[in-house]
């Protein structure tokens, strides 16, 4: 064995048997300051806002998009349900944000992350009617913004299209629970090292719980296209993902 | 006649590839299960209050939730309508999609 796959291999068996106790989903109801709850909120408001003006737009453009949206909202239903475990020894779960955002654009999931929010706090205690405006901005717009971006990018760059859908779903997931270990450090800054330790401390708890889900999500993302590229051509080129003669 | 043929060819690719896929996402779901084997794999938000109390020793939640599902079973009930309520709307889509273009192709 090379050097390095001794190296892949030794980081993957440390991470398997390295068990801690780790949280990785929404923030929970009533643990965020009331400053920060608010200020979280009116930075999602206007992102909530322009996603329903883009919904409008794009279904009065396409309207046989329409089932399509609702697909992609549906999706995230059903990923955000799914608490699947992970190396870690805890379980989180995808957002699903990832799809939507690559086939309408960077706002319109803002709205149905929104909703799928509020339906979990709501119902099942999940996440919290208090931290809502943080929870949206990171799941549904930051997830929302990296995925699209990423996925722009490797077009932009002539990748493959599967491998620009399963980048920008790995990413979006990623960075939502990034940003969610940013909420909580600047909320909860260490006494002894401030922001920073804090961020370190609950990233790296994150990022290895995420890591496995993520894949998880980029792939289930990569199957949704596939049934769509063979079903579903003319709605993919009127939202302008396929050129005519394009195929995955 | 051959361009339809082809198109089935694909449309198979497409659901090997597919299934394959599937089973990826269900082995990295299980093998966690397999090598922690004595892990809680807990929810994870009661390991959250933790970490923030570590940090913030006298903190205290300001709000609580409105209502709490009363038990784990109603729990995994409302997670489980949410995952079929979801998959009902993909899984239509996905039939009404297919069966869409199969009514083009025929006409």
């Amino acid at each position: 064995m090379s050097k390095k796959i001794q190296i892949f291999f030794s980081i993957i068996l440390m991470l398997i048997f390295m068990p801690k106790p780790t949280f990785a989903m929404h923030i929970m109801e009533g643990f965020l300051p009331p400053v920060w709850c608010i200020s979280w909120g009116a930075i999602a408001i206007p992102f909530v806002i322009l996603g329903l003006f883009s919904i409008q737009k794009t279904v009065q453009a396409n309207p046989r998009v329409k089932m399509l949206l609702a697909m992609a909202g549906a999706f995230t239903f059903v990923l955000s349900a799914l608490k699947i475990p992970s190396v870690t020894g805890s379980c989180s779960h995808p957002t699903g944000i990832g799809l939507g955002a690559i086939l309408f654009g960077p706002t319109p999931m803002a709205v149905l992350g929104l909703i799928v929010l509020i339906f979990q706090a709501l119902l099942l205690a999940h996440g919290g009617i208090t931290t809502l405006g943080a929870n949206t901005f990171s799941m549904a717009i930051v997830g929302s913004l990296v995925s699209f971006g990423v996925y722009k990018l490797i077009k932009k760059f002539k990748g493959p299209l599967w491998l620009s859908v399963f980048l920008a779903a790995f990413l979006g997931d990623l960075m939502t629970y990034v940003t969610t270990s940013f909420q909580l450090a600047l909320a909860y800054p260490s006494a002894t090292g401030g922001i920073g330790e804090s961020l370190v401390k609950f990233m790296g708890i994150f990022a290895v719980t995420q890591l496995p889900l993520a894949v998880s999500e980029g792939i289930l993302t990569v199957i949704i296209f596939n049934v769509l590229t063979s079903y579903s051509k003319n709605e993919l080129q009127d939202l302008k993902i396929l050129s005519e003669e394009a195929s995955l | 006649m051959s361009h339809r043929a082809g198109d089935a060819r694909k449309e198979q690719q497409i659901v090997g590839k597919n299934i394959l896929l599937i089973i990826l996402v269900i082995a990295i779901a299980v093998i966690p299960l397999i090598f922690q084997s004595k892990a809680e794999f807990a929810g994870a938000d009661d390991q959250a209050k933790d970490a923030i109390s570590q940090i913030d020793k006298g903190y205290k939640p300001w709000f609580h939730s409105i209502w709490t599902p009363p038990s784990a079973e109603i729990e995994s009930l409302l997670f489980a309508l949410q995952a079929g309520i979801g998959s009902l709307v993909i899984g239509y889509y996905i039939g009404f999609a297919r069966g869409r273009k199969k009514t083009e192709e025929e006409a």
